[in-house]
């Protein structure tokens, strides 16, 4: 048997029976990996012999000690390539720890590999990955989505225990639910970004992948927390989220937001979420309708917003300091030109350059301003919304993972594949996603848990409860 | 027709931090090349800014100097564009909301430059107005060589102060008496060293001429490369001229950037004024805006120092000093110290300002460096007010202390300089002069009071200068009755 099938949960008390060492478990997923991986395509690197030799000198004493993690590759790591999946940064060697990876260190984890992604996070299937394509491990023809999809497939394949991806509009959840593993967004403000190559500042953030809810609590206990070093993370104390999972939702309000209920929601995806909602309503929680007016308009919001900040963000890949350099640029503004014009791909020009129209002078006020304005309004929709419920269920995705090309040649298809998860980012709420049924040939469906700030424990115990009941976990893709 | 000048500045000021302004890194001036970096401050992937709290209460400080309102809340924004010397093509500072708003600066008389200091423009303590103080990170320093370029990112990310005045200045001498101010009360709040030869206080000029009486304002033209308040002074000088020249020859003055070349005495010509740069601010998503009113503007207002204005307007009133005294002394503020120090110990406070402000500062002593005795000032001022030295004597024992260092009473000793009081010796002194001049005691007698001095002389000769001369004078006088 394979320890690369088990839970961290499972692993960690095997650990502190002795019965296992942490480089059983290296050796097991480099096994693993080598297997399934040439498949699928979830790792851009995997260093097995550096993770045995870390696993010799793990702690099994500390919380996450001698369990290996994957990244993914915009997570910063001293010494390693951190190359946001972009030829940019194909040879960029970090020279400091993220803050994750610093806690990651410092509860004794191990590690392991870096997962595969869209290029600077940006997109929905990490078909814009500059250097490989992903594949769903469910099925091999789909997109894992994104722009997480290395992180959420090297997990459904067994090829990780647990991961970190980054969720800026879904870029957790859609490809947790696609690929049928638990995936959460925390709060914004709840894992400090310090080290996370930016691409939206005021929506990034830094979440776990884990094939159980408890998993995921545990690994986002290691992580979450104030950092001195990021000036949006918030001084509120980490609970002990294992200790929320209670199994029973009793007295739970739920809310319903009708804005998810609509034309183009796949009916398979329809149907596995009401039978969610009817579960939470038949063991003791108090299903009621909720509305979240301001919906139809995140998308668009998502757009400008997103696209503004990372127009900023990624101004400062320009070939001087670090990263390509385009050979033979005659003067500052030729070396610009061209080092950015080879070293990015289209995704992320055309998010660079609808970010800087949207920021210049006489369009600012009809586009970001207003943006900032509607933005303001979803927050409030949510505000109100958990005046009358404790947490919201949803659909993660409209559809389960389409096809391997589907929507390349349609960007906006593409963007709409994000519509029920951009909301909670703007909004800066923690929404999690968890697999709730499988659709009728065989892809996973995912239940979107969405919570008021900092609420994450409420997610985990509503989240742990159902799964529960419904061990869709147990069920493994046929590599 | 005659003209006149329309001025404006644009200074920037390094604050004194020990860190940079959003990252850990020290803020420190002539360190190797690229030693005093980070992530942060290089512009690396992932890296935040953390906000240096010192900067904002030093630039709030400075706000309360200078009289602006202080922001209730201090916020920061992403000025965008690339340049080599900008880690993030984006520079972190603000844009809707400075930190300081409004605000003035009053011209002193003895902050014009010397020989302008009579004008009546000078005398008339003018305002100039200030737009706002806001606060920003400034940029690395570019090298150039033949063949490439160099980049320093030491200073990249250290705290930088932008202050804007209003076009309220109107001649060289002005501008350099607002330089002059400006240095003075900044080193007062101890919130720069302002050295414009270290860069740390730069200075952009905005210069404009137009006739007398017309309200509208002319063409302006921006002045770079300002490197020293003199300097900022001749380089007006020379653009009024050339800008009176085109315009009174029926030319017009095109908006243009212009380089000051010290050596040559000239503006060149740096660019025309392209179409407007799009910075396309907007707030930094990385920066929480921080409230000014819960802490921060207390504790500047606790460091509130009394500035060179107040400080010479009470030498004036209080000890007694004249104008030009007061604001010499006022003007610095470790000499300001060092004055109090002295002035404390001493009922002769005007001679001690005398003894500072005059002999002292014609030594042109190193001010970081004043290893004498502030009491030794006060001691050489009450020795001449009690009549033990003369005047003479003071300053020839003031050149004997700066020498050596010894205080005033053991060289007195020392060298044997103390004033003959005693009327015995005195006396016998007197007799003998008598003695030796009847010419000049029968001249005396007969009505030519003035021949007493050649019987001064031979007593203060017979004396070795230490006779008191106004014991003597008056020891004479009743002998020859």
């Amino acid at each position: 048997m394979t320890l690369a099938t088990l839970s961290l949960t499972q692993l960690r008390q095997k650990l502190l029976a002795r019965e296992i060492s942490p480089a059983d478990i290296v050796r097991d997923l480099a096994a693993r990996r080598d297997a399934v991986d040439p498949a699928i395509g979830a790792y851009l690197r995997f260093d097995a012999d550096r993770a045995l030799a870390d696993a010799l000198h793990a702690d099994i004493s500390l919380p996450l000690g001698g369990i290996p993690v994957a990244l993914k590759d915009n997570i910063n790591t001293t010494g390693d390539l951190c190359t946001c999946a972009s030829r940019f940064l194909a040879n960029f060697r970090s020279p400091y720890d993220a803050t994750v990876t610093r806690k990651l260190r410092a509860a004794g984890a191990i590690l392991l590999g870096r997962c595969n992604m869209d290029e600077f996070a940006m997109g929905s299937s990490t078909e814009n990955s500059a250097l490989q394509p992903t594949r769903n491990p469910w099925d091999t023809q789909r997109v894992p989505g994104g722009s997480s999809g290395g992180s959420a497939a090297a997990v459904a394949a067994d090829t990780a225990i647990v991961s970190l991806g980054s969720d800026t509009g879904g870029s957790i959840r859609q490809p947790a639910a696609f690929c049928g593993v638990v995936g959460l967004k925390p709060t914004y403000g709840r894992v400090s970004r310090y080290g996370l190559v930016a691409f939206a500042s005021s929506l990034d953030q830094i979440g776990p992948f884990a094939g159980s809810v408890e998993d995921a609590a545990l690994l986002l206990h290691a992580i979450a927390g104030p950092d001195p070093m990021e000036n949006t993370s918030r001084p509120i104390p980490v609970p002990d989220y294992t200790a929320a999972l209670t199994g029973h939702v009793e007295g739970l309000r739920v809310g319903i937001p009708k804005e998810y209920f609509v034309e183009g929601l796949d009916p398979e995806v329809a149907s596995a979420v009401r039978a969610a909602i009817d579960w939470f309503a038949n063991h003791g929680a108090r299903v009621t309708e909720v509305s979240l007016p301001h919906t139809p308009a995140a998308t668009a919001v998502y757009y400008i917003i997103a696209t503004a900040e990372a127009s900023a963000n990624l101004a400062r890949f320009d070939g001087v300091r670090y990263g390509h350099r385009a050979p033979d640029a005659k003067d500052p503004l030729d070396l610009y030109r061209r080092s950015r014009a080879q070293g990015f791909g289209p995704e992320v020009k055309r998010r660079i350059i609808l970010g800087t129209y949207v920021l210049s002078s006489g369009y600012y006020d009809a586009y970001y301003n207003r943006a900032q304005k509607v933005r303001q309004l979803i927050r409030r929709d949510f505000t109100t919304a958990f005046e009358s419920c404790d947490i919201i269920l949803a659909p993660t995705t409209p559809t389960p993972a389409f096809r391997a090309g589907e929507k390349t040649a349609d960007p906006l298809q593409m963007y709409l594949a994000d519509i029920f998860t951009i909301a909670a980012n703007l909004a800066g709420v923690p929404a999690l996603s968890l697999p709730c049924g499988f659709s009728s040939c065989g892809l996973p469906i995912g239940l979107q848990i969405i919570g008021p700030h900092f609420a994450e424990e409420t997610l985990f115990r509503a989240a742990h409860a159902y799964e529960q009941a419904h061990p869709w976990k147990d069920r493994k893709p046929a590599l | 027709m005659t003209y006149e000048a329309v001025i404006g500045l644009e200074v920037h000021v390094q604050l004194k931090t020990a860190t940079k302004m959003f990252c850990g890194c020290r803020n420190q001036y002539g360190a190797p090349p690229n030693s005093h970096v980070c992530p942060v401050c290089l512009g690396y992937p992932g890296a935040l800014p953390v906000p240096n709290e010192e900067a904002i209460r030093m630039t709030i400080l400075t706000g309360l100097m200078l009289e602006c309102d202080i922001a209730p809340v201090c916020k920061f924004d992403r000025k965008s564009y690339f340049y080599p010397d900008m880690p993030k093509n984006y520079q972190i500072s603000q844009y809707d909301l400075p930190l300081c708003l409004g605000g003035r600066v009053l011209l002193d008389k003895f902050a014009f430059p010397k020989e302008t200091q009579k004008d009546p423009i000078a005398e008339a303590k003018k305002p100039i107005r200030l737009v706002r103080i806001h606060l920003e990170e400034d940029v690395a320093k570019s090298f150039h060589y033949d063949q490439a370029s160099g980049i320093d990112f030491n200073r990249a990310g250290t705290p930088l102060m932008e202050i804007v005045t209003e076009a309220d200045l109107r001649s060289p001498e002005e501008a350099f008496a607002f330089l002059t101010t400006l240095k003075q009360i900044l080193i007062y709040g101890d919130v720069s060293d302002a050295d414009m030869e270290k860069g740390q206080l730069r200075c952009d000029v905005n210069i404009s001429v137009r006739p007398v009486g017309q309200e509208t304002f002319g063409t302006k033209c921006e002045l770079k490369n300002l490197n020293s308040i003199s300097g900022v002074r001749r380089a007006l000088q020379y653009e009024i001229a050339r800008q009176i020249d085109i315009v009174s020859s029926g030319g017009t003055i095109r908006q243009e950037t212009r380089r000051w070349d010290d050596t040559a005495g000239q503006t060149f010509l740096m660019r025309t004024k392209e179409q407007a740069h799009d910075y396309r601010y907007f707030p930094d998503p990385d920066l929480l805006p921080i409230r000014t009113d819960q802490g921060l503007l207390d504790q500047a207002r606790a460091r509130l120092p009394e500035l060179p204005a107040a400080r010479k307007d009470r030498y004036v009133a209080d000890f007694g000093l004249n104008d030009y005294q007061a604001s010499v002394l006022a003007a610095d503020r470790r000499l300001a110290a060092y004055f109090e120090q002295a002035a404390a110990a001493t009922q002769a406070k005007v001679a001690v300002a005398n003894f500072l402000a005059n002999e002292f500062l014609a030594t042109e002593p190193d001010l970081d460096q004043l290893t004498l005795p502030a009491t030794h000032f006060s001691a050489l001022a009450d020795l001449v007010a009690s009549g033990k030295i003369n005047s003479k004597q003071a300053k020839d024992l003031l050149t004997e202390m700066l020498a050596s260092g010894e205080a005033p009473g053991d060289l007195v000793k020392r060298l044997g300089l103390e004033q003959v009081s005693d009327t015995a010796q005195l006396d016998a002194w007197c007799d003998a002069a008598i003695a030796a001049n009847p010419r000049s005691v029968a001249d005396y007698k007969a009505g030519k009071t003035a021949a007493i001095n050649a019987l001064k002389g031979f007593v203060m000769k017979q004396s070795k200068g230490k006779a008191n001369p106004a014991v003597v004078d008056q020891i004479l006088q009743s002998k020859l009755r």
